[in-house]
């Protein structure tokens, strides 16, 4: 039933012009970040003479062009995400999926899993268009797995974040809006705290579990962060569409 | 195991401490079309979505063929087919992909949900349609869809909010035809403002007002109320009261201008014939005679704006 409402979600996605121009965007932002980062890896590279200057390619476009799809990823998440439920509200479709036979937490589940499903197609176009580095070098493909889980992680955590936006109100652009809004503060929230590295709340920034993915390690304890966080917000959202029943 | 497909006891619905529907009981058996009758915002679409589940009563429980709904949702809304006031429709999708879509959430197996599509487009009349986005589609079009996405799963249950509106007079009689059709071995729920239309297709009625059942009865007690025992006479030179009065059965007799007169007869006399008599006798110049209908918009109006509740009807 998850597995449903999901493909519903993932072709409305695929049925608006939408959808495609935030793949088409995204992809050509990537090529050319990962083109300029092969580019710039050899004119540093040629400039580095001592073997301890040296880094892998891998690792050097890696990090340019992951870190510059967790910053990307900010912006397209909230446009994905805003018409999930707000769009259901405002055009009154939701006593459809309501109406059926599926709990809340199915209809929030595959939503979830629709949207993820989506952005996944971006992780996994990273993935292999930093694979192709593999004809010319010996690459880490151990690099990019950890990138690409952390990656993956991330944008789920957005969506789930986004989703519970798009349920509290009617109007698409104002989800977005506050998705983004409370996103930015999250993603840089650890800049607020950079004197003290150590403080609680500069270890909720997401930006800051990211960290380790990108560098190629994949810790329980980021992982279990994102998990959590994911979790939280799919609740919130599963008790927000359930307040719409018993409240009308 | 009794045969009732939907049971409602003592629904009450609160919104900020008033009641938009108030202990409202019924029953409905299989093969029965219950219309929903009342004035807006009388409580008719909040007890409809009590009933499907999409509004948690306040007070009272809802039974799906002896499923409650609130205790086994999943299975009770399986057993529901449901048309909302505002139509569910996804408009960026074909008719098609949007009923592909219906039948999946509605539990329809992997294999029969294309026959379950076919059947359904086919019953709306929607079968030219298939490939055409939902947006696209007139207003009566778009309405069948949403009837079609009610009946994909073949309900035991289908709850129609206000099915005709939109609707152009042909398609009003192709969906009763539909209606009474399903009703026939199932159970349908109508709500509706159209008078006539309940008496064509219901069998059943309910008029709700300000939230409380005002009457709940078979349409037949309806349809009685309203014909009753008058006759209406036109004539030229038209007798007075008093003289109508002689003729037998003839009960009460009642002048109204232009040559018109209202009578009133007794219970099982026919005076038809003993007035037309009379008439060709006395050179009344009858030209006209036809039995007086309350409408039944009239008979709505009494119902619910009268203080006290008629009794209530016993529900057959």
């Amino acid at each position: 039933m998850i597995i449903n409402v999901a493909r519903k979600e993932l072709k409305s996605m695929f049925a608006s012009p939408m959808g495609w121009v935030i793949l088409a965007l995204l992809m050509f932002a990537f090529g050319t970040y990962y083109l300029n980062g092969i580019n710039d890896y050899f004119a540093v590279m040629s400039g580095a003479m001592r073997p301890a200057e040296r880094t892998g390619v891998t690792q050097f476009v890696g990090q340019i062009v992951y870190g510059f799809a967790s910053f990307m990823v900010l912006f397209a998440v909230p446009l994905l995400s805003m018409r999930l439920i707000s769009e259901e509200r405002r055009s009154q479709t939701l006593p459809f999926l309501f109406s059926a036979p599926i709990s809340l937490t199915e209809i929030v589940l595959g939503k979830f899993l629709g949207l993820v499903a989506f952005l996944s197609i971006l992780v996994v176009y990273i993935g292999l268009m930093l694979s192709t580095l593999n004809i010319w070098a010996d690459i880490d493909f151990g690099f990019i797995i950890a990138n690409s889980i952390g990656l993956l992680l991330m944008v789920a955590s957005f969506s789930a974040l986004g989703l519970y936006f798009s349920s509290m109100t009617q109007q698409p652009v104002i989800a977005a809006i506050l998705t983004f809004i409370a996103l930015f503060a999250l993603m840089f929230l650890d800049r607020f705290f950079a004197g003290d590295p150590s403080n609680t709340l500069a270890s909720l920034s997401l930006t800051r579990h990211f960290q380790s993915f990108l560098g190629g390690l994949i810790d329980t304890a980021d992982i279990a962060y994102f998990v959590l966080f994911i979790a939280t917000f799919l609740t919130l959202t599963v008790r927000r569409l359930d307040a719409d029943r018993l409240r009308g | 195991m009794n045969n009732f497909t939907v049971e409602a006891n003592e629904l009450t619905r609160l919104y900020g401490g008033r009641e938009a529907v108030s202990n409202v009981s019924f029953t409905l058996s299989k093969g029965q079309v219950l219309g929903f009758l009342g004035p807006n915002g009388a409580g008719k679409s909040t007890t409809m979505k009590m009933l499907t589940g999409n509004l948690a009563p306040s007070n009272g429980s809802v039974k799906i063929c002896g499923i409650d709904m609130m205790e086994n949702p999943k299975e009770a809304k399986a057993l529901i087919g449901y048309l909302p006031e505002m139509r569910p429709l996804y408009k960026e999708f074909t008719v098609d992909e949007y009923l592909t879509i219906a039948a999946r959430l509605h539990r329809v197996s992997a294999g029969n949900i294309k026959k379950a599509v076919e059947v359904a487009k086919e019953r709306c009349g929607l079968g030219h349609m298939s490939k055409r986005l939902i947006e696209n589609l007139s207003n009566g079009y778009q309405q069948r869809v949403g009837i079609a996405q009610a009946i994909i799963h073949n309900p035991m249950v289908v709850i129609l909010d206000e099915p005709t509106v939109g609707l152009d007079p042909i398609q009003i009689r192709d969906i009763r035809a539909l209606i009474r059709e399903v009703g026939a071995e199932r159970s349908v729920i109508i709500s509706t403002h159209i008078l006539p239309e309940v008496e064509m297709v219901c069998d059943h009625v309910q008029i709700i007002d300000k939230g409380k059942l005002v009457f709940n009865g078979a349409i037949d007690v309806l349809k009685k109320q309203r014909i009753g025992n008058k006759l209406m006479l036109g004539m030229h030179n038209p007798p007075s009261a008093d003289e109508m009065l002689k003729i037998p059965g003839i009960t009460e007799a009642e002048s109204l201008s232009g040559g018109l007169m209202r009578i009133r007869f007794a219970d099982g006399a026919a005076p038809a014939e003993a007035i037309v008599q009379a008439a060709v006798k006395n050179g009344w110049g009858l030209h006209q005679i036809a039995p007086d209908q309350t409408s039944l918009e009239d008979v709505f109006v009494q119902l619910t704006y009268q203080e006290q509740p008629i009794p209530e009807q016993s529900a057959a």
